[in-house]
């Protein structure tokens, strides 16, 4: 139980998935503007990342190492991810509509979004097994909500302040990231 | 005709170079940077990706019926990654390694998809084939640029590929700037390359 605790807290802070193993850069500067559309796409990326992290690590440990086909992972694993981030779409849709109609535009974004197919993949070469992979992928879900809510609030405020023209937008973005990214090398060595 | 064909080569250079003018595929772009190296090795892959995937995505553009084009352009993505993630195995085994799981992402690159779904699904063959080489050659120069700088930075040295390497560059009394090859350097660095580039295209 107390490996557990501690593989959560490392894949939280220690080794965020945004700020320290830099996946999932893309929404995470596209849908920090706002406070609103962060939230969405934290929510969003958490629901994904858990059903894919375990769905994942079926299909490799069930079929692909069984019949030792483990050179088809790429293409097993994005077909897994696209037509499940399609599949929850529909889900969704009919059953609870007020959640879809909340995540809206971000479910389908999620199926290039770098940080769901990078942890199934960490989760394989760690080579966790299904408790392990299960707290992995919702704490690296988790690691990413915190690190794009933080960010979106740091932005939001930057908004207000007067940036030198040549380092507005996506140029002070990536600053503030660099910034918020030191913050998180003080977790360093707490595990 | 060769005059756009030229051009379809020349904008992914400067007017659309990525991932500075278009701001697309930052995760390979940060994380793998700490060397010259792993940066080139990186744009040659991607380019690879780039050009075969806008190749068959142009061709098969009239057969691919447009309610499910984004699966089929990520099957077709998809099975070029692992051509480049076996050739890699087989010849380039110690930088497979170094780049580890950016490899396989390159299936999630949004440079790669982007381009299939903006250019290639709506343009011929040979324009999608300058399309991608001069997108692919951009990204390439790009995070050879931003390895450069952190690789200069943050450890006196510069690996241009395997051996063929400069040590101590800035002096033997030079105390590596280490910040530089981690993860907060590389977002600092890459913000400033951006204003730089800002600060040049705005004039």
């Amino acid at each position: 139980m107390t490996d557990l605790i501690v593989l959560a807290i490392s894949c939280i802070l220690i080794n965020n998935i945004l700020l320290a193993q830099y996946l999932g850069n893309c929404p995470f500067l596209g849908t920090s503007k706002k406070m609103e559309t962060a939230v969405g796409m934290a929510m969003a990326v958490v629901f994904v990342l858990v059903l894919a992290g375990v769905i994942t690590w079926i299909v490799d440990t069930f079929i692909l190492k069984r019949w030792g086909l483990e050179y088809l992972r790429t293409i097993a694993f994005i077909l897994v991810i696209a037509s499940l981030v399609q599949f929850v779409e529909m889900f969704l849709k009919k059953s609870i509509p007020a959640l879809y109609a909340g995540l809206g535009i971000f479910l389908p974004l999620i199926t290039t979004n770098c940080a769901v197919m990078g942890v199934c993949l960490i989760n394989i070469k760690e080579e966790y097994n299904f408790i392990q992979a299960l707290v992995a992928s919702f704490a690296y879900a988790a690691g990413f909500g915190l690190a794009l809510i933080l960010f979106a609030g740091v932005r939001e405020r930057i908004l207000l302040a007067r940036v030198p023209r040549p380092l507005q937008d996506t140029s002070i973005g990536l600053i503030t990231a660099g910034i918020l990214s030191l913050v998180f090398f003080a977790f360093k060595g707490m595990v | 005709m060769a005059k756009s064909i030229a051009h379809e080569f020349t904008k992914g250079l400067w007017e659309e170079i990525p991932p500075f003018r278009l701001v697309l595929g930052l995760c390979p772009t940060l994380a793998v940077t700490k060397t010259v190296e792993n940066g080139i090795g990186m744009g040659v892959a991607t380019t690879f990706v780039l050009v075969f995937s806008n190749i068959l995505v142009s061709a098969l553009r009239k057969l691919i019926p447009s309610k499910v084009r984004i699966a089929c352009f990520i099957i077709i993505i998809a099975t070029f990654v692992t051509v480049v993630e076996l050739l890699m195995q087989a010849y380039a085994y110690k930088l497979f390694m170094k780049l580890g799981i950016f490899i396989p992402l390159i299936v999630v690159n949004c440079i790669v998809l982007g381009r299939a779904e903006a250019f290639a699904s709506k343009n011929g063959i040979v324009a999608s084939t300058a399309d991608g080489l001069g997108i692919g050659i951009g990204f390439t120069l790009s995070l050879s640029a931003l390895g450069t700088v952190r690789e200069i930075l943050g450890s006196g040295s510069l690996t241009i590929w395997g051996d063929l390497a400069f040590h101590n560059i800035l002096g033997a009394s030079f105390q590596p700037f280490s910040f530089m090859v981690q993860a907060p350097g590389a977002f600092i660095c890459l913000g400033l390359m951006l204003c730089l580039m800002n600060l040049v295209g705005s004039k």
